[in-house]
């Protein structure tokens, strides 16, 4: 008896575009093929903050912390591309918080502009103090970094300055939510793709190459302490941002800005999303942050679901839900009969 | 009269634990000159080379580049000055295809500085770099990872790293190892390219004394972190000591 069966079978998709230098796109199907995830993010997030009456205060909310986290998460993957594991995000976001409520209490500036000098002058800040430990690696570097805002966080209580435990209060706000969240949406994104774009230059090749091997990097006449400070600059721009941004939309800014969460949820959002692809951080941070606000619900029992989730997704996605999914997007299955079988 | 020399190498000792990797050492060499490094395993010739490029401290004594006192400078400092290593045990950027990984150096400072601000296609250049050194043109070889290249050929690779550096001392810890007598024979005019009509001065360290001798034109040979001798390899394999250090095998082979 001859029996016949039928198969999936998983192809890849095979455009040229695809491969990482040659870019031959050969038609606009091609082309569209590979605009259209991206367009469809970009578009979404920016008609997000047109349909406030739709979705409340309370979402635009949750949008703006979580593109907050989003900064710091696609700070921390930059860092990892150096071979660098910060286990503390809070400094870069608790330094441009506090550094925006300084300037904007002792010389009075509008956000617009303690926002940039925050940013950029918190970004040198973070690299002159990260400096003294740049050579360090793997959880050395991280257990610094993990002590770092809490020391800052205790010396601001200890020394009263900045407000001490009162913190600053009565900051001047940004114009309005809109604005807000077009603002933090636009550095979101800006910076994805920025870094992403980055790491794809000859410059981005050295950064990764340091991560990878060292040895070789100084035998090829590169300084690395150097470029491993730009990294921690560059990297620190987007924490320091957020940090700064959430000071204005709060009016306050208090020691809660080195507070641990800003250092576990970005990490945990590029563990969950996939290390190395800066989408795979923002996609974290828009998974575990509205998350665990819906969460809220549950009381104690949040804890549990959450950390559950959390277990679940390492391990049944080592590689990150981000790279799943684009790994899905370039495959696409088929059904094809099989061989005939004799039964 | 001549200048100074282009490395001169005065005293250097290192110590690792109770052992002298490298004792009171001194040698010296000038610009278009090739020198080989010859000794028994474990008698410092690699400490030697990372001593010179900064890889290692030294204990005592002073490196010269040029008259001018480098001992102890960073690697990448050495490199900048032109004085480029590769390694004995290799170890590329495994993940990155193979062309890739000249970028890096092609990136570096010295590089960028030497043609002058803006440096185009580093990738061309590295794939023009990897058909020097030995890697057949049409093949897809150089688009492969790093991690994939059979042993030999990463030992070609650690050369073309040092070339794209457009280096005036290049030092070659044991390139011969790991390579088959045919694709030795392969490189020998290569090095003798570098030498000869880019005037690059050549230091080789190397086990493979008869394949060696026919690029140097100086030997200094170690044996416990001491230069137990000096001179051409015809001079140096008539020493006792040297004969002794060696023990039969490689000295026949290579003599
Ligand atoms: N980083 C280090 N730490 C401790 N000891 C070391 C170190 N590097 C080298 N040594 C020791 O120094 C001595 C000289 O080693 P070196 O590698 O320079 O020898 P070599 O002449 O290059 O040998 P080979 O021919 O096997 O490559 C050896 O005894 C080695 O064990
Ligand atoms: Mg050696």
């Amino acid at each position: 008896m001859v029996k016949r069966g039928y198969r999936k079978e998983r192809l890849d998709r095979g455009i040229k575009a695809r491969s990482d230098d040659i870019f031959a796109i050969a038609s606009w199907r091609e082309t569209l093929y590979l605009i259209l995830p991206r367009a469809a993010v970009i578009v979404s997030l920016l008609a997000f903050p047109l349909l406030k009456d739709v979705l409340g205060h309370y979402w635009q909310n949750v949008m703006l912390i979580t593109c907050t986290i989003a900064l710091l998460a696609l700070s921390w993957d930059l860092l990892a591309s150096v071979g660098l594991v910060s286990l503390g995000q809070a400094l870069f976001f608790g330094v441009g918080a506090y550094l925006a409520g300084f300037l904007s209490r002792t010389f009075g500036w509008t956000p617009l502009l303690t926002i940039p000098a925050s940013t950029v002058a918190g970004a040198l800040l973070c690299t002159a103090i990260l400096f003294p430990v740049l050579r360090l690696r793997g959880i050395y570097f991280g257990l610094i970094t993990f002590a770092l805002p809490l020391l800052m966080m205790r010396m601001i209580e200890a020394t009263k300055i900045l407000g001490g435990t009162e913190g600053l209060s009565g900051l001047p706000p940004l114009p309005d939510i809109t604005f807000e969240l077009y603002l933090v949406i636009t550095a979101a994104l800006v910076c994805a793709f920025g870094f992403k774009r980055l790491m794809d230059t000859d410059y981005g090749l050295v950064l990764r190459a340091i991560r990878d091997n060292d040895r070789s990097v100084l035998a090829s006449g590169i300084n690395i302490q150097w470029y491993k400070a730009q990294a921690v600059f560059i990297a620190a721009l987007p924490g320091t941002f957020a940090g700064a941004f959430l000071t204005h939309h709060y009016q306050f800014v208090g020691m809660p800005a080195f507070a641990l969460d800003f250092s576990i949820l970005p990490l945990t959002s590029v563990v969950i999303g996939g290390a190395g692809t800066f989408a795979g951080a923002v996609l974290g941070a828009f998974i575990l942050v509205p998350l665990s606000e819906v969460l809220r619900a549950f009381g104690t029992l949040r804890v549990v679901i959450y950390c559950s989730f959390l277990i679940i997704f390492t391990i049944g996605l080592p590689e990150g839900i981000f790279r799943f999914i684009e790994r899905k997007y370039h495959q696409f299955e088929r059904v094809v009969p099989l061989e005939e079988v004799r039964a | 009269m001549r200048t100074d020399p282009i490395l001169r190498v005065c005293n250097l000792s290192k110590r690792f634990g109770g052992v002298n990797a490298v004792y009171d050492v001194s040698f010296y060499l000038y610009e278009g000159e090739t020198l080989g490094i010859i000794g028994p395993n474990g008698s410092g010739k690699s400490t030697l080379i990372n001593l010179i490029t900064g890889f290692v401290k030294p204990d005592s004594g002073k490196v010269y580049f040029r008259g001018r006192d480098i001992t102890g400078i960073t690697p990448d400092k050495a490199v900048s000055l032109g004085i480029a290593r590769s390694f004995q045990l290799v170890r590329p950027f495994y993940n990155m295809a193979v062309y890739k990984n000249l970028v890096i150096p092609l990136y570096s400072p010295r590089v960028r500085k030497l043609k002058g601000g803006k440096y185009g296609d580093r990738d061309e250049v590295a794939i023009h770099l990897l058909e020097e050194v030995g890697f057949e043109r049409d093949s897809q070889v150089p688009f492969k990872t790093a991690g994939t290249l059979p042993h030999g050929y990463m030992k070609r690779l650690e050369l073309a790293r040092c070339l794209s550096l457009q280096p005036e001392v290049v030092i070659l810890d044991e390139l011969f190892s790991g390579m088959s007598m045919s694709e030795i024979a392969s490189m020998l005019p290569l090095l003798e390219k570098i030498n000869r009509e880019e005037g690059r001065t050549l230091i080789m360290v190397e086990h493979r004394l008869r394949e060696l001798f026919r690029v140097v034109g100086k030997v200094i040979v170690l044996n416990f972190g001491m230069k137990i001798a000096e001179g051409t390899p015809a001079e140096v394999m008539e020493v006792e000591e040297v004969r002794k250090a060696y023990l039969g095998s490689e000295v026949e082979a290579g003599a």
